[in-house]
């Protein structure tokens, strides 16, 4: 994990945010990676490409990124510049795999983020501090080997680094 | 203290016996990816430093998301897994061979009481099988096929149990279509679910795999059909959860008086008796998929559609799961009453399903399709819906042109 802390503002969206909606089947064929932030939520807001800044927060309801093992969803978000997603909770794969990226995912049960709220984040201590609406949350800890897994960057170069896995 | 399936199959192979909540780091049985997943499978692979997969015998790649392929750039990374298989001595399933999770199956790459780790999110269809099968993403494949190895949290068990037996022209799917709603697509997330009961016990290989398949539509890890009724052509040791096992959440539902079921949009838990639905106008209709694209699916729509034609203003498209599905329906004759009925055939493979070709539908269009997801845009046009029901619902639908209870024709 290079930026630990993160200061940017919230996209935010509703429950059940399907892969198909964070990208479509259509245009996960592909190794260029850059033609996946084109399409990005493309089926649920198609102006997000357009207004997403580089460093910017994604913010959703339940359930974040149900459906498709497609490692292609984290991506085209990562490759969007998005730099952290806050769910109420996630998927189980996308879960995985966005940690396994590199792309930070904070599960937060009881979240109210408004759209356009701006956020500080310290993601090592798991703190979101809504300045908005001047509330402090605190995301549900990771197991330890996705901590060790975030902080290498990835699981690249988690197993670059060591190998193998490790308990 | 008892344990569950999950807890039991996690034991056998990480040596001692754990339970939910545990991290563990276990030994697999299988792992493969598709062409969806595949190629960033590689990718990663190489990236992470792997040479040589752990065990050439259990990895496998299967083109079957964009199969043949539709454009440059799919052919590309078609040879890209060519290409790697080659080089790693790993088998792949070419084109029109089946969709990955039939393949997988009908060749025995898994097996009751596995672990198999597949990049798909319908790898928990094995829980027909009696095995442990999770979906992942392509870099936690790639780690696997380079480790032999996955981690994972030891889930809890959710049980699912269903007395009674299904009526006469009532299936699998209308069955785990009703729990999908029951439960909903995030009530079992990071979860295992084990289905028992009657209903269960009598179900075919086949019609288990359609209810295992739909675990995901549920956020499950994995979903275990008990393997009480399991047939196989192989001798198996069957894996039983212990009578005093720990569930985190117990169903109990009375099926026998189950009506079809349909999934209206644009989410799989959107189910209701198909009476809701009859009468809903229908555009195209789709039977195929890791969900019902299996012979009693071809054969119990063939029941239907014999010495009919479909409705003039339908068009149908069937995806055999797999060759081996296609010959067994060329042989018994399903798929000659179905083409002579109107339906168009398409290569095995996930085709429609995934909106990459092979019949994405027009805007405005209403589809009924044997699939498991609905969401929008699932079929390439986010300007479509899709309504998901069982093949017989599939079939009498594209008799008749709307949405209609297929039982009719079934008794």
């Amino acid at each position: 994990m290079k930026a630990t802390t993160i200061h940017a503002k919230a996209h935010v969206y509703g429950d059940h945010i399907d892969t198909d909606r964070i990208i479509p089947g259509k245009y996960t064929k592909t190794l260029d990676l850059s033609t996946l932030a084109d399409h990005v939520l493309e089926d649920l807001d198609p102006n997000f490409n357009k207004i997403v800044q580089q460093g910017d927060i994604l913010v959703a309801g339940i359930n974040f990124g149900c459906g498709s093992s497609r490692e292609q969803a984290p991506l085209a978000l990562k490759q969007a510049g998005v730099s952290v997603v806050i769910a109420h909770d996630f998927a189980r794969i996308f879960f995985r795999n966005a940690i396994n990226i590199g792309l930070p995912v904070l599960e937060i049960a009881d979240h109210n983020i408004q759209k356009g709220a701006e956020l500080d984040i310290d993601l090592k201590a798991g703190i979101v501090k809504d300045l908005s609406a001047n509330k402090v949350y605190s995301a549900t800890k990771l197991p330890d080997i996705m901590i060790d897994i975030l902080n290498e960057g990835g699981l690249v170069n988690y197993l670059t680094k060591h190998g193998n896995y490790s308990l | 203290m008892g344990q569950t399936i999950s807890e039991k199959i996690i034991s056998k192979h990480v040596g001692k016996k754990v339970f939910a909540g545990e991290l563990v780091i276990s030994d697999v049985d299988g792992a493969m990816a598709s062409d969806t997943t595949g190629p960033l499978t590689i990718k990663a692979f190489h990236e992470m430093g792997g040479k040589k997969v752990f065990n050439p015998e259990k990895c496998a790649l299967i083109i079957d998301h964009a199969a043949p392929s539709p454009n440059e750039r799919i052919a590309n990374l078609h040879k890209m897994m060519r290409d790697f298989a080659k080089e790693q001595g790993i088998r792949l399933f070419e084109i029109g061979e089946g969709i990955c999770h039939q393949v997988m199956v009908e060749n025995q790459y898994v097996k009751p009481g596995d672990i198999f780790i597949g990049a798909d999110s319908h790898t928990p269809t094995y829980g027909a099988l009696n095995a442990f099968a999770c979906g992942v993403g392509s870099t936690d494949l790639a780690a696997t096929m380079m480790t032999g190895k996955i981690w994972l949290k030891v889930p809890q068990t959710i049980k699912i149990n269903c007395s009674g037996k299904l009526k006469e022209g009532v299936t699998a799917k209308d069955l785990i279509l009703f729990l999908v709603g029951k439960v909903t697509v995030s009530g079992a997330t990071y979860q295992a679910i084990e289905f028992s009961g009657e209903a269960f016990e009598g179900l075919s290989l086949a019609s288990r795999m359609t209810i295992a398949n739909m675990s995901s539509e549920m956020g499950a890890k994995t979903g275990i059909v008990h393997p009480k009724g399991l047939q196989l052509d192989y001798d198996f040791e069957a894996i039983t959860p212990d009578e005093h096992a720990n569930y985190v959440k117990v169903f109990d539902f009375d099926v026998s008086d189950l009506e079809p079921q349909v999934s209206a949009p644009e989410s799989p838990d959107n189910v209701h008796n198909i009476s809701a639905y009859e009468g809903t106008k229908i555009d195209y209709a789709f039977i195929g998929t890791c969900c019902n694209g299996r012979l009693e699916d071809l054969d119990i729509a063939a029941e239907i559609l014999k010495g009919k034609k479909i409705h003039p203003d339908v068009r149908m498209v069937i995806a055999p799961a797999s060759q081996s599905v296609l010959l067994d329906a060329m042989k018994n004759g399903s798929m000659s009453t179905l083409i002579e009925a109107g339906a168009s055939l398409i290569t095995s493979g996930c085709g429609p399903c995934v909106g990459t070709h092979q019949g994405v539908p027009a805007d405005g269009e209403v589809v009924i399709s044997a699939a498991n997801r609905n969401f929008r845009g699932r079929m390439g046009n986010p300007n479509s819906n899709i309504y998901l029901g069982a093949p017989s619902t599939v079939a009498a639908a594209a008799l008749e042109g709307y949405i209609v209870n297929p039982k009719k024709y079934l008794l």
